[in-house]
């Protein structure tokens, strides 16, 4: 098993050289990992996986049933959720099928609701299903007044983001795929069939390229002459409310999309905690991740009309993600045989859902660029830590905390977080590499005191191992 | 695994110590259970002298030594790595710890849990989110329990008494304190406190000024701040530590389903620490975030007695569990502790306002009927600072009447 964070890198060219370990990139190189004969690279700029936009979304492992009929990113979204339901199973990923309800406010989004209905069914989802008031505030006895109706999308779930990313790249990883991380790469050429890229760790050779750079896929891209798309990165701020909050709501409270825009959301996690928003601002900077005053404040206005009790618990986090947009309408997924490359981009909202059913795609792609994927033969399955609150913790379960019991000692009271499974974290395949890789590893720290009680405690355990 | 004793008290902070040591010194069998690993409360982070009465004031270890002393010579049962997760009955509790998973029942539970300040998130403070954002818990603890390193140059959200705290554990750890800020329009720690730091350490104390953003990527690099009368400025820091704003730390509270009291949002307690749960009382932090190591431990005693007096008679009538009448504050009064009143109630009150007051006077009136009437013997009240009310009039309250008011003139 190979994780590289500095040194110089192997200099026999790989086979396929993956850029981006976000989700997609992270699934890209478990799916190639199911050919034992490929030597694949997975080739991050930052010192851990998914800390692009991976990190920071909604959770929310979509039906599809939205998406523009017909679309390459419709397909993938529909055929990835029920790839990523049934791997999440097999793997430990929490993840929890809450249904959403898109709440109508005004008789406008009323009449939009059964004109989603029928998209619902040009999408393959057909269980849709219209509520009345009297039955939304039996469902969501919490939700504001003056809620005129929902449909109900029984099919939408919620899952863990991190532990998804990390377990594809764990699997990956203990199939052969070497990691490397802390190493941005830039495309510097072609020869023989082989792409030179140069990183601040030396030169690494690749015969195929996929572009999986998320919000840089379009720079990786112009390294390589292709212009085929431009990244406008468009934020969204989200605010995570304490675990207190979680019995105000049920389902996922989604917006009714009008044409005065996109409103907000309200969702549990599988934390247990509850996420108001996403803001959508688009914006130049790629790394412009900070929150804002006049966000929160939108954000707050429009949660208190949707769930007012929700304002009267406190705030646990506050995040941005970017979104990466393109100027086209759906995903930008091509190959390129001409220079042995496939690229990945405008994976704007979904990547998420999608993700398994991009990897998929795209090593189908690989292969009509005319490499020779060989044998295939699926990688030993792997089994995550539990970060849920659906499924039982470690310290939940007493045989565990007896034959282990550092499992019984707490070190993050807010999130239960016991030394064991901080131990463990500290010791596995792709372990963290700052407090804030541990933290989405365990949830260590991101509860309600912020550290207050268990930040320094956490921290030691950090640099005991070496952090 | 499930057994029973007599008290249960969770925490074992001042509040919690206190109370076990009364109750078990009264032959009572008591357990105290205790998530840290190490028994003693907020004080055994707390390395400056202010514990303890003065003039013989200890450092928070060894008040918080001698307090875990005090009651395991007592006979208290004091179990450190042991946290009470949930309640399984009205007087169980469900715990974990190295020894496994256990459920305790006892006749008597005493919440002693404490409180923390409210972090950068929950003040809404937006901005990036950098490494080097801190409480002053965790700073504490970060340099007097574990010598880490923190950063070079710190700015101090607050400036009443913890935040000095703060500052002299950033010069201790040897790095700089760059400000202390408040959205005060006058600094709330005693005048002696603010003018030291201004002049023995050369350290401004910016009030009326509030902290709009943090800034880096990374690391802190930087907090911007906006003066009330409009004027920004960024204030270059590497570290950024939270002060005050403290909130009780109540999740067995609430997950027990117990009222809480609306100033504190702590359980609703009467004058001898009774919740609204028959048998369950509360003392310390959990009530009233955040007051003195005293304080905490004078209510603890206080419980202790109570506890006594419950285990001790015919808990099948009702009367042994009055639930008092309310007691309510208007603005600028923020708050009062115990917030509900029966009679026989004899412990004082805590009180916080939010405005300074200059020769306060206090009236206490039920259903327009006037029952006591106080001037405080301070010139000033000042908001951050506890003011306090006897309760020499509970006497003369009509249980059965409605809530009792206490007014500020
Ligand atoms: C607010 C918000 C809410 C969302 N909600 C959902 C949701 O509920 N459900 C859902 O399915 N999806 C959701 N999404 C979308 C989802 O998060 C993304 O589609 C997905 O994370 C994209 O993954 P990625 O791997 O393409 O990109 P990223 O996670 O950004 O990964 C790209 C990686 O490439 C690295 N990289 C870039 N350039 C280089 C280089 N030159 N060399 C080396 N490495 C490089 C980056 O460091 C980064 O780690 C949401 C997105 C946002 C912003
Ligand atoms: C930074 C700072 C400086 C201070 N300086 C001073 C000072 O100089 N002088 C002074 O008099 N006061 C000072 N105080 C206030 C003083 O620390 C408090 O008044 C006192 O600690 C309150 O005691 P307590 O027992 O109520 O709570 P705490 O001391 O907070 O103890 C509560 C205990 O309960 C435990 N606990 C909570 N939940 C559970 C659970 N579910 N299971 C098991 N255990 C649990 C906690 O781990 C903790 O040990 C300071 C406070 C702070 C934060």
């Amino acid at each position: 098993m190979t994780v590289t964070v500095s040194g110089p890198l192997p200099a026999e060219p790989y086979d396929v050289v993956v850029v981006g370990a976000g989700v997609v990139g992270c699934a890209i190189a478990r799916r190639l990992a199911h050919h034992p004969a490929l030597r694949v690279a997975l080739v991050e700029a930052l010192d851990d996986v998914g800390q692009g936009t991976s990190k920071a979304n909604t959770a929310i492992l979509h039906t599809g049933f939205d998406a523009v009929p017909g679309s390459l990113e419709a397909r993938l979204v529909r055929e990835g959720a029920r790839l990523l339901a049934t791997y999440a199973t097999e793997s430990g990923i929490p993840v929890e099928r809450v249904g959403a309800l898109l709440v109508a406010w005004d008789e406008e989004q009323l009449a939009a609701l059964p004109r989603l209905a029928e998209k619902a069914a040009r999408n393959a989802y057909h269980d849709t299903r219209l509520l009345g008031p009297a039955d939304l505030y039996a469902r969501e006895p919490h939700l504001g007044p003056g809620a005129l109706g929902a449909l109900h999308v029984p099919g939408e779930s919620i899952i863990c983001p991190w532990t998804t990313t990390l377990a594809y790249a764990t699997q990956a990883v203990r199939a052969g795929v070497d990691l490397h991380l802390n190493t941005p790469v830039e495309p510097a050429g072609r020869h023989d069939g082989v792409h030179r890229l140069t990183t601040p760790r030396g030169p690494l050779h690749a015969r195929r390229l996929v572009n999986a750079a998320g919000l840089h896929a379009d720079t990786l891209d112009r390294g390589l002459g292709l212009d085929d798309f431009t990244v406008t990165p468009r934020r969204g701020q989200l605010v995570v409310h304490d675990k207190f909050a979680r019995a105000l709501v049920r389902h996922i409270l989604l917006p009714v999309p009008t044409a005065l825009g996109k409103g907000v959301l309200v969702a549990p996690t599988v934390y247990g905690n509850v996420l108001l928003g996403p803001t959508a601002e688009n914006l130049d900077d790629k790394d412009a991740t900070e929150s804002t005053a006049e966000g929160l404040r939108a954000l707050r206005e429009q949660g208190r009309r949707i769930l007012p009790a929700l304002l009267d618990e406190e705030v646990t986090a506050v995040y941005a993600g970017l979104r990466a947009a393109t100027e086209h309408d759906d995903y930008r997924i091509r190959a390129h045989p001409e220079l042995g490359s496939v690229t990945v981009g405008g994976i704007r909202s979904t990547g998420l859902t999608a993700s398994l059913a991009i990897a998929a795609h795209v090593t189908a792609l690989l292969a009509e660029t005319g490499l020779d994927l060989g044998a295939e033969r699926p990688p030993d399955p792997v089994r995550m830590p539990n970060l849920g609150e659906a499924f039982p913790r470690p310290h939940q379960q007493p045989e565990r905390v007896a034959a282990d019991p550092e499992y019984g000692v707490l070190v993050c009271h807010c999130e239960r977080v016991s030394r064991g499974e901080i131990r463990d974290a500290l010791a596995s395949t792709i372990p963290p590499r700052s407090p804030e890789g541990l933290r989405r590893r365990t949830r260590a720290r991101s509860g309600r005191c912020g550290g207050f009680h268990c930040g320094a405690a956490v921290r030691a355990l950090f640099e005991e191992a070496g952090g | 695994m499930s057994r029973e004793v007599d008290v249960l008290v969770v925490g074992a902070g001042p509040a919690g110590l206190v109370a076990a040591s009364r109750l078990a010194a009264a032959g009572a069998h008591v357990e105290v259970l205790e998530r840290e690993q190490w028994p003693g409360g907020v004080p055994r982070h707390c390395a400056h002298r202010g514990f303890g009465a003065w003039p013989h004031a200890l450092t928070g270890p060894d008040h918080a030594r001698r307090l875990t002393e005090a009651a395991a010579r007592a006979g208290a049962d004091v179990r450190t790595g042991v946290t009470a997760l949930d309640w399984t009955g009205d007087l169980a509790l469900a715990t974990v710890g190295p020894g496994g998973a256990e459920t305790l029942a006892a006749r008597a539970v005493i919440l002693a849990t404490g409180a923390r300040e409210r972090p950068r998130a929950a003040r809404l403070v937006p901005g990036t989110r950098p490494a080097g954002v801190h409480t002053t818990g965790e700073l504490q603890q970060a340099v007097h329990l574990y010598g880490q390193h923190i950063g070079t140059r710190a700015v101090i959200v607050g400036a009443e008494a913890v935040s000095h705290a703060a500052a002299d554990t950033v010069r201790a750890a040897g790095a700089e304190v760059v400000a202390l800020v408040t959205d005060l329009p006058r600094a709330p720690a005693a005048a002696a406190r603010t003018l030291d730091a201004r002049l023995r350490h050369r350290t401004p104390v910016l009030t009326g000024t509030s902290v709009t953003e943090l800034l880096g990527r990374g690391r802190l690099s930087g907090v911007r701040v906006r003066h009330r009368d409009g004027r920004t400025a960024t204030l270059p820091c590497d570290t950024v530590v939270f002060t005050g704003d403290f909130v009780p730390e109540h999740e067995l509270a609430r997950r027990g389903a117990l009222t809480l009291a609306p100033g504190t949002r702590g359980p609703a307690v009467d004058g001898a620490l009774r919740t609204s749960r028959p048998g369950v009382f509360a003392a310390g932090s959990v009530l009233h975030a955040v007051e003195s190591a005293a304080t905490a431990a004078r209510e603890g005693a206080h419980a202790a007695g109570a506890v006594r007096d419950w285990l001790a008679a015919d808990r099948s009538r009702a009367a042994h569990w009055p639930t008092g009448v309310p007691l309510v504050t208007a603005p600028p009064l923020l708050r009062i502790t115990p917030d509900r009143v029966t009679p026989a109630d004899r412990l004082p009150y805590l009180l916080r306002t939010a405005i300074p007051l200059s020769r306060p006077v206090l009236y206490v009136t039920q259903d327009g009927r006037p029952l006591h009437r106080a001037r405080l013997p301070l010139t000033v009240a000042a908001p951050h600072r506890p003011l306090t009310l006897t309760a020499r009039w509970t006497h003369r309250v009509d249980p059965a009447g409605g809530p009792v008011h206490v007014t500020i003139a």
